[in-house]
């Protein structure tokens, strides 16, 4: 009995040992390698409306940082506010034959035959906040009707004449065939149709642009004088916009949306905007480069499965500022 | 050659036709249009009489003013300048830049005017001695200034005034007597310039170069470098213009150089009636031009027409003002055997 209680005991004490021994050593991740083979060495075009502003600049930090960690190669080629240079980047990328496209459309239309073309010829094409009336594999970015809705909710929640104020309010648009200006317009004119509480008294396009904004807010307040709400598409154009109240020293609510760059932060702080919709690139960015790895690893054709991934949005204020709400494109890049 | 040739009276064959008296040139047919547009609103647009809405109105035309001013310069010397969009964005950023990296602010803007001013005498002498038609010249320029400023001087379109220039942003946000900053400029550069062309002998020689080159040379005149000068005077308004921009909205936005800007500053020149083919017109001219331009602005804009419509607007009312100016201002033979630009 005796005997026996020694022999357990010293299997007991032994199996002890043995798991000791494998807890140390740890298990080998068996899918790792594998997947990592998948993403190394393939190949990725990124092509932006332009590398010279916030949001694709905040893209590419992040999309690079991946490459380099993953080993795929990243390649930008720069549209440069132009169609015409970006659909014959795209064509150039398709003789290539990458692996994935990612591209920013500028307008609903203009690169679609060109998208389809380049799935046609197997290449898997992600589409990054501004969307092409053509679905591809993949759209991540901002949800335009959902940034339209919440800015038009917001207004009547301001300005409503429910609410005591006079109602009317204006739209500071981009140009009328971007992503950004249908699906958002879309959605404010859906909102507010047939609400008697409020009354759009202007919807013009500022064109992205900072001084064209201001010059149209600077005619529609003096205009209506008692304007009390202002949607605007872009922050960094509305930067104008909002210098344009200012100096009315009139109170009107800025709404706009935005990257969320620290220039979106410091213009709610300093009273430039009243309300930043961000639809967050570093977490676009993040969406990016996980959206690649899927497409990297998944079997399917290009074109056989279709997906969308739209950001959640965050809301800057006075009130919800934080140390957290913006991001620094150096830090980004460093 | 002077103001009284503006129309086409010595000009045979030209439609202008004395009624009583008046001559109708397109000056005139442009102010009284300017004019009737003016009741015409005035009657059907609420508010639009409004002091403060006429502000608006001038106030929003003042930077297209000033740059349109640089290229009446140009243009009464029977040259054009294309490059002023791109000088007026590309100096006034690297200002900004400068500033950003903790240079003093008005020691930046000197640096500024003086990268404008070196453009301004490469460009001068690209035309003047190496004898580059000012269109190609011009156009080349702008696009090097463009990729300087994209490829060199900033990474972003838009650099942000830093904080804490009110003196700066007063020049664009401030008012004097209620009138804003900006229209006082445009006022008094518009009155200098005046002075300048209609009163120096320098001003005078410009109008000689634009009438008749050879002529002009041979009477003595320096005309190599009086086209230097010109375009020293066009960069110079555009680096104005550009720091009325940016204080206005606290930044510069480089994107500016691939809009339709530069062909508004064209518009309001030839609809003002300074013809291509140089010699012509004034700073009268300008302001004519650049009002009836900031009447169709900021009426369209109150009767919330779209964008692309408005551009067909103004494109229509372009190509209007060069029929007229074809019209008024037929080639004779010299302008026939030089081109007009």
């Amino acid at each position: 009995m005796k005997m026996l209680k020694c022999l357990a005991a010293s299997v007991v004490v032994g199996c002890m040992a043995l798991a000791g021994a494998s807890a140390q050593e740890g298990l080998k991740d068996e899918i790792r390698q594998p997947t990592l083979d998948m993403l190394k060495g393939k190949k990725v075009v990124f092509v932006p409306m332009s590398m010279s502003f916030d949001l694709p600049e905040g893209w590419a930090a992040v999309m690079q940082k991946d490459a380099e960690r993953r080993g795929y190669q990243l390649d930008i080629r720069d549209a440069n506010w132009s169609t015409d240079t970006g659909t014959r980047a795209i064509t150039q990328a398709i003789t290539e034959k990458p692996d994935i496209i990612v591209v920013q459309n500028f307008d609903v239309t203009s690169y679609a035959r060109t998208l389809k073309k380049a799935q046609d010829q197997g290449i898997k094409v992600v589409q990054v906040n501004m969307r092409s009336s053509y679905q591809t594999d993949a759209f991540v970015g901002a949800d335009w009707h959902g940034i339209g809705e919440y800015a038009a909710n917001r207004m009547l929640e301001v300005c409503g004449k429910d609410k005591g104020k006079s109602g009317k309010i204006a739209i500071v648009q981009g140009p009328a065939t971007a992503a950004a200006s249908v699906y958002q317009l879309n959605a404010i004119t859906a909102t507010l149709k047939d609400n008697p509480n409020i009354e759009i008294v202007s919807s013009q396009t500022g064109d992205w642009d900072q001084s064209k904004a201001r010059g149209i807010a600077q005619t529609v307040i003096q205009q209506n004088p008692d304007l009390c709400g202002i949607i605007g598409f872009w922050d960094v154009m509305d930067a104008g916009t909002g210098a344009a109240i200012q100096e009315s020293g009139k109170d009107i609510y800025l709404i706009t949306s935005g990257g969320g760059n620290k220039t979106a932060c410091q213009g709610v702080e300093n009273g430039t905007f009243d309300e930043v919709i961000s639809y967050d690139v570093p977490g676009q960015g993040r969406d990016l480069i996980s959206t690649i790895s899927i497409l990297l690893q998944s079997d399917k054709d290009a074109g056989e499965e279709k997906f969308v991934l739209y950001t959640p949005n965050k809301i800057i204020t006075k009130d919800s500022l934080g140390p957290e709400s913006c991001w620094d494109l150096d830090v980004l890049k460093g | 050659m002077t103001e009284s040739a503006t129309g086409s009276a010595h000009a045979p064959g030209a439609l202008s036709k004395r009624l009583t008296g008046i001559v109708l040139t397109q000056e005139l047919i442009v102010a009284v249009a300017a004019a009737v547009l003016f009741v015409v609103f005035s009657i059907t647009l609420d508010n639009f009489l409004s002091a403060g809405n006429l502000v608006t109105l001038v106030r929003n035309v003042s930077v297209l003013g000033l740059l349109s001013l640089g290229m009446a310069v140009v243009v009464i010397g029977r040259g054009v300048d294309l490059s002023l969009v791109a000088v007026m964005a590309v100096s006034m950023t690297l200002s900004i830049v400068l500033a950003n990296h903790g240079w003093p602010f008005p020691a930046a803007l000197a640096v500024g005017l003086c990268f404008v001013i070196v453009v301004a005498v490469i460009l001068g002498f690209l035309v003047a001695y190496v004898e580059i038609p000012s269109i190609f010249a011009t156009l080349a320029i702008a696009s090097i200034v463009y990729g300087l400023g994209r490829g060199v001087i900033a990474d972003l379109d838009v650099n942000n005034v830093p904080s804490g220039l009110d003196w700066f942003l007063f020049l664009g946000r401030g008012r004097i007597l209620g009138i804003p900053v900006s229209i006082w400029l445009f006022g008094l550069t518009s009155f200098v310039l005046y002075l300048f062309l209609r009163r120096t002998g320098l001003g005078r020689f410009i109008y000689a170069l634009g009438d008749n080159l050879q002529t002009a040379r041979i009477t003595g005149i320096p005309a190599r470098p009086i086209i230097v000068l010109q375009y020293i005077l066009s960069g110079t308004m555009a680096f104005l213009a550009g720091a009325v921009t940016a204080a206005s909205v606290a930044s510069m936005n480089m994107r500016i150089v691939n809009s339709t800007v530069i062909y508004d500053v064209l518009l309001v020149v030839v609809l003002g009636g300074i013809g291509l083919s140089g010699g012509r017109g004034g700073v009268r001219n300008v302001l004519v031009g650049t009002v009836l331009i900031g009447l169709l602005l900021n009426a369209m804009t109150i009767m919330d027409i779209s964008y692309t419509v408005q551009n067909l607007i103004k494109s229509a009312v372009l190509l209007l003002a060069l029929v007229v100016d074809a019209l008024l201002n037929p080639r004779d033979e010299q302008t026939a055997q030089q081109g007009d630009i």
